[in-house]
C-alpha cells in the first residue's frame, strides 16, 4: 500500500484503529523501563548530585519539541505543494502537544536551573529561542482558530510554519554560535556522546518514552481533527437543508 | 529514596511532567467524546455519512 493511499482519512482512521493499542503498550513499557532507570540504576552525578534525574525529562521534552516543530514543517511542506487532505491535519493537530513539551523543556529546565545554576531564568541564546518556539506554537494554534475555513487556515498557517521553522537551526546551534549559560551538545555529536552510557542509556530510554507518547497523542489529536472537520461538513450540510441558499455545503479534503 | 538537597526540584520537576502528560490525555479523549457526541446528534437529525462499502454498492 502506497503512503498516498493514506491521504483517504476514512483509511487513515481505520490505520489508527490497528496501530494505537500497540504503541500505547510500547509506550507504557518504555517508559516504566525509563523511570527505573532513571531513578534506580543511574547513578548521581559527580557534579550535580541527584539533579541529574531531571536531565531525563528535560532533554526528551527538549529534543520533542524541535522534532514536532520538524514534522509540522514537513506536513505544512504537503500542505503547501502536495496539497495532501492530512498534512494540515497533521500540523493542526502536532502543535497543542508541541506547545505541551516545549512548556515542559522550559520549566524543567528552570527548575533544573536554579540549583546548578543560581537563576531560574537567563535571557540566553538557548533559552530566549526556546521561549519563541513556545510563542510560536502558540500563535499557530491561534491563527488556526481565527479562521472558519481549515483550509484556508491550513494554508496561512503552513506559510508561518515554514517562517517559524528557521528558529530550529538557531535552537539547536544556539549552544555552538554564542556564549551561553546553557551546556553545549553532549549526546547528538559529530565525536559522538561526552556521557557516560550509565547515564546515557536511561535518557535514551526516556527520549524514546516520550517520542512514543508523541506518536500516539499525535495520532488520536489528528483521528479527532478528522472528525471535528466531519461534524462540521455535516453541520453545513444540516443548515443548506434547512436555510436552503444561506449556507452552502463545501467538502474539505479531509471531511 | 534520599534525593538530597534539592529534592524539591526534582519532584516539581516530574510532578510537572506527570500533570502536562495528563492534561493532553485528557484533552484528547475530552475532544474525541465531543467530537463523536456531536456525529451522534447529527446522525439522529439524519445527517450522517454514508458508508464508505455501501457507496460503491
Amino acid at each position: 500500500m502506497a503512503f498516498w493511499d493514506y491521504a483517504n482519512p476514512t483509511r487513515f482512521l481505520r490505520l489508527v484503529q490497528v496501530v494505537l493499542p500497540w504503541l500505547i503498550g510500547l509506550c507504557i513499557i518504555a517508559f516504566a523501563a525509563g523511570l527505573y532507570m532513571a531513578f534506580f540504576t543511574a547513578p548521581q552525578d559527580y557534579q550535580q548530585g541527584n539533579t541529574v534525574r531531571i536531565m531525563y525529562i528535560h532533554v526528551p521534552a527538549a529534543w520533542l519539541c524541535m522534532m514536532c516543530y520538524s514534522i509540522m514543517s514537513i506536513s505544512s511542506i504537503g500542505t503547501l505543494v502536495w496539497k495532501h487532505p492530512l498534512a494540515d491535519v497533521s500540523a493542526k493537530a502536532a502543535a497543542p502537544i508541541g506547545a505541551a513539551f516545549t512548556f515542559m523543556a522550559l520549566v524543567t529546565g528552570s527548575l533544573w536551573g536554579k540549583p546548578m545554576w543560581g537563576t531560574y531564568w537567563v535571557w540566553d541564546a538557548r533559552l530566549t529561542s526556546v521561549l519563541v518556539l513556545l510563542i510560536m506554537y502558540l500563535g499557530l494554534m491561534t491563527l488556526w482558530r481565527t479562521m472558519d475555513d481549515p483550509i484556508k487556515a491550513g494554508k496561512a498557517a503552513a506559510v508561518l510554519t515554514l517562517v517559524g521553522a528557521l528558529n530550529l537551526p538557531v535552537i539547536k546551534f544556539s549552544v555552538d554560535w554564542w556564549n551561553t549559560l546553557h551546556q553545549p551538545a553532549s549526546v547528538v555529536r559529530m565525536d559522538g556522546p561526552t556521557i557516560h552510557p550509565d547515564i546515557l542509556w536511561p535518557l535514551l530510554m526516556m527520549a524514546l518514552a516520550f517520542t512514543l507518547l508523541f506518536f500516539v497523542l499525535h495520532l488520536m489529536a489528528m483521528r479527532n481533527e478528522i472528525l471535528r472537520r466531519r461534524v462540521r461538513a455535516l453541520r453545513l450540510r444540516a443548515a443548506s437543508v434547512s436555510h436552503p441558499g444561506t449556507a452552502a455545503a463545501t467538502a474539505q479534503p479531509a471531511e | 529514596m534520599d534525593f538530597g538537597p534539592h529534592a524539591g526540584f526534582i519532584m516539581a520537576s516530574y510532578g510537572l511532567c506527570l500533570f502536562t502528560v495528563l492534561a493532553l490525555i485528557a484533552w484528547v479523549r475530552i475532544d474525541k467524546a465531543n467530537q463523536e457526541r456531536a456525529l451522534r446528534e447529527l446522525a439522529e437529525q439524519g445527517f450522517s455519512r454514508a458508508r464508505p462499502d455501501s457507496r460503491s454498492k
